[in-house]
């Protein structure tokens, strides 16, 4: 049985199976607890589990993520949020320097199974300060997986591999999907970290898409299919570590690739992707790789402003056009 | 809620403390240990055998000694990267920490993390050295966290230096601490200087235990050259903790007898100040009054050095022939699995 569910509900799903499946795990974060978190992702979760496992916080970044990588070590497997990707700077030392590093500096005394949620709200009119996606500078911390689901489907699968991953995981959702529905299967999953997923197949072109891209791509790959061009979408679902494996093979097979990021266009996701294909399928290529990035500015406010700062199916349908022309 | 101020123990009053002789030559054991130890790490360095980041624990012996005497073995520490002194306390074997300082496989860590991370060691309830100033204060808390949900009675101590209390995570994790009635034990071991600047120059408020009572925490301020006096600070703030009151947090004040780093000459701090310290030796007192007692012999205290100090040897000998980790090996320890990767 499938059934139709947003992005936050299966999020909340996972979560409640997770925590009624292993008492280690505990949430806290700001705003978790009495109001259910921003997004309402942990909605529910303190009548049902108690006061002792699901926890608001003070507004303290760094302790949040401190504490969550104390409670791993200690043995539990917590699951902390920071409210906004644009917080996390707050914790940076505690989730790269530290949560990052832990493992490997022990000469691999200890495990982390923890995981940071957080998300980004590009395209929710929310100005500079609340909107970044700061994924692609997490590119360069071996150690920490991050990963970054696109559908309901995969939101729910993902978070709770992220939950029995013995790592530190960094767990990037997309706020404009939180109220996007899609199927969800009944019943227990689990989607494996570190795979992409080809989302449609397709011979034309490759477009590798993420997070909130995936829906853009998607709509994108059908608009294209009336113009007889043929999109595969592959959905990188984790930056790290990244399913290489699975770019190549689509480009491979459709000898030309797109990637749709909304990381700034300068050092983003996109740039290492296309690295990646040109390093490893470059005499399979047609054509010289295309990017569609947010440009290199702070996200604007204005929505009119907004809407043409972002990745959309329009603008990934133009270069798609381009790219097999 | 005020600071409690735990002075210099006077030698007369040890016989009434309920400590055992064997108690006492510990103490003064595991000082003489790390002062040997240090003393020889200092030497190669400047021989050059030794290379890296690496900060003495000269002058600060008491503080490891005493807390880690109040401390029960399954208790936990978070340590710096001034953490040798807290593994010796915790019985950490010589030759590891030694193998550690030279990268060798053999080490605490592998051989990956070095002098700044040496003191990590989970098999002693040690859980992490953390080379970031403040880093380890806010994961303390979340091991604090899991004891209170366990419902254990162990506690969790975290050193930190003065330095660290003028970070944000010091105060937003003595803060969640504080909310949360965390079992944790903050140390900090106020030696008067981050790194070059004096904590006068640094610091507003009346004193670091004064700052950690405005959190509702209880506080201590120890004369931390005195190991008896920080043992009993140590005592009476886990009773405190352990009975359900909270975290609680002792300043004590110690002095380095060398410079913040291993080539620092610390020529920034005031001769008259220096040589008012070095008369506060920790190991000295402790040691006097050890001899005024009869707990102790000159002779014997001689041959304890000497004992110490050809253990040390050996270490070194060892670790110097001891292999590095393979390289290949280091894909193995990035996380739980290897992952595929791409060099």
């Amino acid at each position: 049985m499938v059934r139709e569910m947003s992005y936050a509900e299966a999020l909340n799903e996972a979560l409640r199976e997770e925590m009624e499946r292993d008492d280690r795990i505990i949430v806290f974060g700001e705003d978790v607890g009495v109001f259910g978190g921003v997004y309402k992702v942990t909605k529910g979760l303190l009548e049902k589990f108690g006061p002792e496992r699901v926890r608001d916080t003070p507004i303290s970044e760094a302790a949040i993520v401190g504490a969550a990588i104390g409670a791993a070590l200690a043995g539990l497997r917590p699951v902390a949020e920071i409210m906004y990707m644009d917080f996390i700077t707050i914790a940076m030392d505690q989730l790269v320097t530290h949560a990052a590093k832990i493992r490997f500096m022990s000469g691999g005394q200890v495990s982390l199974p923890m995981v940071v949620r957080t998300q980004y709200s590009l395209g929710r009119v929310h100005g500079c300060q609340h909107s970044q996606f700061l994924a692609s500078w997490f590119l360069n911390v071996p150690g920490l997986k991050v990963v970054l689901p696109g559908t309901p489907k995969d939101a729910k699968g993902l978070l709770k591999s992220a939950i029995r991953s013995d790592d530190p995981v960094l767990f990037v959702e997309s706020g404009v999907l939180y109220s996007w529905k899609g199927p969800v299967p009944e019943g227990e999953y689990l989607i494996p970290i570190g795979q992409a997923d080809v989302k449609r197949r397709g011979s034309d072109l490759t477009i590798v898409a993420f997070s909130r891209t995936v829906r853009e791509a998607l709509a994108a790959a059908d608009r294209l299919s009336a113009e007889d061009i043929d999109a595969e979408v592959v959905d990188l679902m984790t930056l790290n570590p990244m399913d290489v494996k699975t770019l190549v093979n689509s480009v491979k097979k459709t000898n030309r690739l797109l990637v749709a990021d909304d990381s700034t266009k300068t050092g983003g996701i996109s740039a290492e992707i296309i690295s990646r294909i040109v390093e490893e399928a470059f005499d399979y290529l047609d054509a010289p790789p295309v990017r569609v990035n947010s440009p290199d500015l702070p996200v604007p406010f204005a929505q009119p402003l907004e809407n043409q700062y972002l990745v959309n199916a329009d603008k990934i349908c133009e270069a798609a056009r381009r790219l097999v022309r | 809620m005020g600071v409690e101020y735990i002075n210099e123990v006077p030698a007369e009053k040890y016989p009434a403390l309920g400590l055992k002789h064997e108690d006492f030559l510990w103490l003064l054991r595991k000082m003489c240990e790390m002062r040997k130890f240090e003393e020889q790490v200092e030497k190669l360095f400047f021989e050059g055998q030794l290379i890296g980041p690496c900060h003495l624990y000269l002058g600060q012996e008491a503080v490891a000694a005493g807390i880690v005497k109040a401390l029960d073995k399954e208790d936990f520490i978070i340590s710096t990267y001034r953490g040798h002194g807290h593994a010796i306390a915790r019985d950490v074997p010589l030759e590891a920490l030694m193998a550690e300082l030279f990268g060798r496989k053999t080490g605490t860590c592998k051989g990956l993390g070095g002098s700044m991370h040496s003191a990590t060691s989970v098999e002693h309830n040690i859980l992490l050295a953390s080379a970031i100033v403040g880093g380890g204060i806010p994961i303390a808390v979340g091991v604090g966290l899991a004891l209170q949900y366990r419902k254990q009675r162990w506690i969790v101590a975290v050193f930190f230096g003065d330095g660290a209390v003028n970070t944000g995570a010091f105060h937003e994790a003595l803060n969640l601490a504080a909310v949360w009635r965390l079992p944790v034990l903050f140390v900090c071991e106020n030696n008067f200087y981050a790194f070059s600047v004096p904590h006068k120059k640094s610091f507003a408020g009346e004193s670091i235990a004064a700052r950690a009572s405005s959190y509702g925490i209880k506080a201590f301020l120890a004369d931390g050259n005195d190991v008896i006096a920080v043992y009993l600070s140590g005592k009476k703030a886990i009773e405190h903790i352990r009975g359900g009151n909270g975290p609680a947090f002792i300043e004590c004040r110690t002095y380095r007898k060398k410079g913040h780093g291993v080539y620092d000459k610390a020529e920034y701090r005031p001769k008259e100040e220096v040589q008012e310290w070095m008369k506060k030796d920790p190991i000295e007192r402790f040691a006097n009054n050890l001899m005024r007692l009869g707990i102790i012999t000159k002779d014997e205290f001689e041959a304890l050095n000497t004992e110490i100090e050809r253990a040390l040897d050996a270490c070194v000998e060892k670790a110097k022939a001891a292999p590095y980790l393979d390289f290949d090996e280091l894909w193995k320890l990035v996380y739980a699995k290897e992952v595929a990767h791409h060099g």
